[in-house]
């Protein structure tokens, strides 16, 4: 059973978990992701990749907390072990060089573009990153991306760092500002996915996203990762998990993510409930969006 | 008793009443999901047994797809040595428990049986169970003997009967085997497709345990294909793969509305329900649409297994929707007549043509089409065709495609060489198993398409002979 070195908090509700997976890593490329199962009750999880350590055999993933699973997460210590960590799955990131790319991370997609930004960035691409997230304290991974991007962004929804404004706003004023864009990588909340999607539209930017609908196997047995690309049907742990952007059905993956909502809501209250709950205190204060 | 039995005269034995296999009562097991037959007791099968009139011609053998010697070990049924009559099968079928369960008898050995000329054939099946849970419940399974090690190392990708069977075959060869397989528990469709109440998951995982306390590595979570090739296979050092990675690639209706909350196909619907043991949320932690009105879509095993499934979970009605007639679905008869007596209405010669949002993106119902039989197809059976005008809506919260799966194309993308047909499948030597690379052999499923559990392991007993050959001759 994996290994895990490390399990830390890193922002409200976001952790870092650390995996000894060396034959995984060593194989992983960026852009796939792995599915996590935390104990032998638990569901299989996709978990983007983060980082990938080759000389210690170390996968790094960060997760926020939305509900059961991602909160047990969070109660693996550090020398504990979680039952599986598959992978890598899906279809690396494609590279190239693009003469400047640009990648935009939004929320907890700050971490999946570092190890893609590395990528573009040894194929020669003059390296763009523009990271966003609500409020200062959901930043991370800042250092990371400075020492790769050529220029960095980084954005507050609230202005408490950087600049004021969604990542697209500073997307919207690069292209305004006729810089020659090659490739846009975005990946984050479905709402900033679908938004970057379309203001590149009309400029006929290659847009790429990475799609994160529920999975099981992740091995294309089961069609649940389902989405619509365009007039297709494609499953997003085989096919995917990156896109077109201008050819995802955003609308119907977001009906699709919300398919056992009510379950979900249950298993975590209950969770919560439990006597003997390890979740640690910062973790109790999880509360979902309409409860707020 | 038994002395009676064994002495009793050919007429005498064909008076005996084919024995009824106890069950769980409908109304009760449509509650639960424990396995529905209780198996035959001691008493019955030695009746049944019995009832075997041993005939010259043992049509029953060659009825068989891998051949066990049927009569051979009702013999040893007679005899009151079990532990024996399992092993006696076991020469040329190493899943006893499993195919005496899962096995459609009455298209194979007991369609052929003598008996059934005039009067029902021998409970084949039945008794092939019998002994098998019995080697197993009185701890009678003797280990195999291990030849001496060859120092030759076997890959084998899936963990599913044809893989088993392989892996079963070499270990006793003295032969180093390692079973890879992509899901957290081995077993394959035995595990995540069909549900406990029709084969228990003890029982896979016994079968896998003795393998393991025998020297079968299985090293679970690993995708062959993505973790490593099957060239880099050969570069770790073993010295022939098998490929046994089933049809794990759900066929769809290609209808509108098919990417609706609510409808699954049914390896998905399956897989949570079996494997990740939906059936038991929360104590579990995946989840599974509890629909009311569930409509399934087919009409072989899978679809009910997944109705029936359906009706455990809580619905008030499940459908079978299946665009041909009876006489043509292709399940086994047993699970057609169980899902009858637990309540599911069959709709015949039906096919959904759509299916309708709710406006919040889940099914609320599905449009079909009735259809009539017109002229025989390929596969010979008379080909369906849609009455215009007959479209009907039926009210349902839940569908579950289970029109059949092709093969899964992760191995075949991944090993340059490999040869497949249009279909994906991958192209063997009937002989051999061996495919179109060297040292790689494949079988089950993913060379034949959706098929049955013996038809696999047989499969897998041809390929372990000629991986055998193959190996020793290097």
């Amino acid at each position: 059973m994996p290994k895990v070195i490390d399990n830390t908090q890193i922002g409200p509700m976001v952790w870092k978990m650390r995996v000894e997976v060396p034959r995984l890593v060593n194989k992983a490329k960026a852009g796939q992701f792995v599915i996590i199962r935390v104990n032998d009750e638990g569901e299989r999880v996709p978990m983007s990749i983060a980082g990938l350590d080759r000389e210690n055999g170390l996968l790094t993933i960060i997760y926020q907390v939305v509900g059961k699973t991602s909160a047990l997460m969070t109660t693996v210590e550090a020398g504990g072990e979680i039952s599986d960590c598959v992978g890598p799955l899906g279809i690396p990131s494609h590279v190239d060089n693009w003469g400047t790319a640009v990648l935009v991370g939004g929320g907890i997609g700050i971490a999946p573009i570092y190890p893609i930004a590395q990528a573009y960035k040894e194929a020669g691409n003059k390296v763009i990153t523009i990271v966003g997230a609500r409020s200062k304290e959901f930043l991370f991974y800042e250092e990371e991306h400075k020492s790769i991007a050529d220029d960095l962004h980084v954005c507050t929804d609230d202005g408490s760092y950087g600049h004021h404004g969604f990542v697209s706003d500073v997307l919207q004023k690069l292209i305004d500002d006729g810089v020659k864009i090659g490739m846009i990588m975005a990946i984050g909340p479905v709402p900033m996915m679908r938004v970057v999607a379309n203001q590149t539209r009309e400029h006929e930017i290659p847009t790429w996203v990475s799609l994160n609908p529920l999975m099981i196997d992740g091995t294309g047995m089961c069609g649940g990762c389902r989405v619509q690309i365009g007039e297709e049907t494609k499953f997003a742990c085989v096919d995917g998990p990156d896109f077109d952007g201008h050819k995802v059905d955003f609308e119907t993956m977001t009906k699709r993510l919300g398919a056992y909502k009510e379950q979900e809501r249950a298993a975590m209250k209950r969770f919560m409930a439990e006597p003997g709950c390890k979740l640690s205190p910062a973790v109790q204060e999880f509360k979902y969006p309409d409860e707020k | 008793m038994t002395e009676d039995l064994k002495n009793m005269p050919k007429k005498e034995r064909m008076k005996i009443p084919r024995q009824s296999m106890p069950e769980q009562e409908p109304q009760v097991r449509v509650k639960n999901f424990q396995e529905v037959p209780h198996g035959l007791t001691e008493e019955q099968a030695l009746l049944e047994a019995a009832r075997c009139i041993d005939c010259k011609k043992q049509p029953c053998i060659a009825g068989c797809p891998v051949e066990v010697d049927i009569p051979a070990f009702i013999k040893l049924i007679l005899e009151k040595d079990y532990a024996a009559a399992a092993r006696k099968i076991k020469e040329t079928n190493s899943l006893p428990a499993v195919c005496g369960r899962v096995c459609p008898q009455e298209e194979q050995c007991e369609m052929v049986c003598t008996l059934a000329k005039k009067h029902k054939p021998v409970a084949i099946g039945y008794l092939e169970r019998y002994v098998a849970d019995y080697e197993r419940e009185n701890n009678l399974v003797e280990p195999p003997e291990i030849a001496p090690s060859t120092g030759k190392k076997v890959a084998i990708v899936g963990s599913g009967p044809a893989g088993l069977t392989v892996a079963g075959d070499l270990i006793k060869l003295g032969h180093a085997v390692t079973i890879f397989e992509a899901l957290h528990k081995p077993g394959g469709v035995l595990v995540y497709g069909i549900p406990e109440f029709r084969l228990p998951k003890v029982i896979v995982q016994a079968e896998c345990d003795a393998m393991g306390d025998v020297g079968v590595g299985f090293e679970n979570s690993t995708v062959i294909g993505k973790m490593d090739t099957i060239d880099e296979l050969f570069e770790m050092g073993y010295d022939a793969v098998f490929i046994g990675t089933g049809a794990g690639l759900p066929n769809f209706m290609g209808v509108p509305g098919e990417n609706l909350i609510g409808v699954y196909s049914s390896n998905e619907y399956l897989t949570r329900a079996n494997l990740m043991r939906a059936f038991d949320f929360p104590n579990n932690d995946t989840p599974i649409i509890e629909g009311k009105n569930v409509a399934v879509l087919g009409g072989g095993n899978t679809a009910m297994d997944s109705v029936r499934t359906a009706l455990r979970l809580g619905a008030d009605n499940g459908y079978i929707v299946y665009r041909r007639s009876e006489q043509e679905m292709p399940a086994r008869i047993e699970e057609i007549h169980h899902a009858k007596e637990e309540g599911v209405q069959f709709h015949l010669l039906t096919t959904p043509i759509k299916f309708i949002d709710d406006g919040e993106g889940r099914v609320c119902g599905m449009e079909c089409l009735k259809m009539e039989l017109g002229e025989p197809d390929a596969s010979g059976r008379r080909r369906p065709v849609p009455i215009e005008g007959s479209n009907f809506v039926m009210d349902v919260d839940l569908v579950v495609v289970a029109i059949g799966n092709s093969s899964n194309p992760l191995i075949p993308q991944t090993t340059p060489g490999l040869k497949v047909n249009r279909w994906g499948n991958i192209t063997v030597n009937e002989e051999t198993m061996e495919t179109s690379r060297e040292g790689v052999f494949a079988g089950g499923d993913i060379v034949t398409g959706g098929a049955t559990v013996i038809l696999a392991a047989g499969a897998g007993k041809v390929a372990a002979r000629a991986i055998h050959d193959y190996i020793s001759k290097k």
